[in-house]
């Protein structure tokens, strides 16, 4: 178990910044993030970009920033867990917490932040009555491990570049491949296009063009996939597998069920010091809304630095905090 | 001004007037109009989330960028019409334009 007065979930630049106001305070940082490395979407989205709203740079790229914040920060020495989702909150007779991850690392703190951004990446789910129900018994939304397929009837629905791949891939281990697409072009790499007209022509795979899979049947495990074409005919197929490859969205993830309030995919906080519903949670950056709201990096920084002030009662429970100056006091590390 | 329709999810249909000379995307005017477009990821063609449909004009607008096909390319409901709002800077190339709001509400 790692102990910490405060699991921030998140290791953006708001999350990382965090680290450096608490340090300021006196206070440990643990940090989360399901990306394999700091720096949330500057360094996995737009590493090379420049950014022209950071106070006292005229330009930053996004990358420089994420560096400058680690090296701000190394005083506190914050420990990390990187390429891991955090999952489940639970409320110790003291008041603090336990956080676990999807790997099971459980972490112990008195304060916990949620600085996640635009939340985890999921995949997109298509517009299926019962497919939650199949999730499991047939219906997934990634191939973890293309033997499991072997011999089996699957039918793979999308258009981007996974959707081709795989469809490739698996031509020579299922027993029969079906690829669903709405249009009849594929915009993916035109190499795996040609390739996919080519197995289709050679009868290895079924192309199913200009269509949308809109029902799914079984008896406990998936058996049947319907397909409605542009003219609206409806056919149906025989399947074991239905892989949706849909691409992947922004969503909450575990957070949503941990009894915040939650309004439009956002967490809604209280702007005297951005606390959420739940005592000794806070939501900064991205991922909290309130009114007159901006999803700048700034804002988030403001956002930090309230936060910890109000999360040092929960710290330190007998101490009075005084505030003071960096020009001053310079930063005392520990 | 600029005029052009929006249709929402309920197939309710109001024309909106946007003075020209604002830096605005389509997605910024449909969210300061008070349509439910969540635009998860503030307009980096991240999320998806604010897809329309292109009705009518859809020659007028400036095609589509790589990062933005991309995105439209993962989308079950997309189709030859679709565009993300958040791609489209409002000028006068959306004059009589009908844009239907596709994107998910939650």
């Amino acid at each position: 178990m790692i102990t910490t007065d405060i699991c921030i979930i998140g290791a953006g630049p708001v999350g990382l910044f965090a680290v450096f106001e608490a340090g300021l305070l006196k206070m440990r940082c643990h940090l989360i993030d399901a990306l394999p490395q700091v720096g949330g979407q500057l360094s996995e989205i737009y590493p090379q970009k420049p950014i022209y709203d950071i106070p006292g740079y005229p330009a930053i790229n996004a990358q420089t920033l994420v560096d400058n914040l680690m090296d701000q920060i190394a005083p506190f020495h914050p420990t990390f867990t990187l390429g891991e989702r955090v999952e489940t909150l639970e409320k110790q007779d003291d008041g603090s917490y336990v956080i676990t991850t999807s790997d099971g690392t459980a972490v112990r703190c008195q304060v916990v932040v949620i600085a996640g951004g635009l939340g985890c990446f999921e995949p997109r789910k298509p517009d299926i009555v019962n497919l939650e129900q199949f999730e499991g018994r047939g219906v997934a939304y990634m191939v973890k491990n293309p033997e499991q397929l072997r011999d089996r009837r699957v039918v793979l629905a999308g258009g981007g570049d996974s959707a081709l791949d795989w469809t490739i891939f698996l031509a020579d281990i299922a027993r029969e491949v079906t690829l669903v697409h709405r249009s009849d072009t594929f915009r993916g790499a035109p190499d795996s296009a040609e390739k996919v007209f080519e197995l289709a022509q050679e009868g290895r795979i079924n192309l199913v063009l200009q269509s949308n899979i809109t029902s799914i049947s079984g008896n406990g495990h998936l058996n049947q996939v319907s397909i409605t074409a542009k003219d609206k005919t409806v056919t149906s197929l025989p399947a074991d597998n239905l892989i949706p490859l849909f691409g992947l969205t922004p969503k909450l993830g575990p957070i949503a069920d941990w009894g915040l309030n939650i309004d439009k995919s956002a967490i809604s906080v209280n702007t005297t010091d951005y606390a959420t519903n739940v005592e000794r949670v806070y939501a900064i950056g991205d991922i909290n809304t309130y009114p007159g709201k901006l999803k700048l990096i700034l804002c988030g920084f403001h956002e930090a630095a309230l936060m910890c002030q109000s999360a040092f009662k929960y710290v330190y429970p007998s101490q009075k905090l005084s505030f003071k100056y960096t020009t001053v006091n310079g930063v005392p590390t520990f | 001004m600029i005029q052009f329709t929006v249709e929402d999810r309920d197939g309710t249909r109001q024309m909106l007037d946007v003075p020209e000379g604002f830096s605005l995307s389509l997605m910024e005017v449909l969210k300061g109009s008070n349509y439910t477009v969540l635009a998860t990821c503030g307009g980096m063609a991240l999320c998806a989330t604010c897809h329309v449909q292109v009705l009518a004009g859809l020659d007028s607008l400036p095609p589509a960028q790589d990062a933005e096909l991309d995105m439209l390319d993962t989308l079950p409901d997309s189709d030859f019409d679709s565009r993300l709002s958040c791609q489209i800077r409002v000028d006068e190339r959306l004059e009589g334009g009908i844009f239907r709001i596709k994107g998910a509400e939650q």
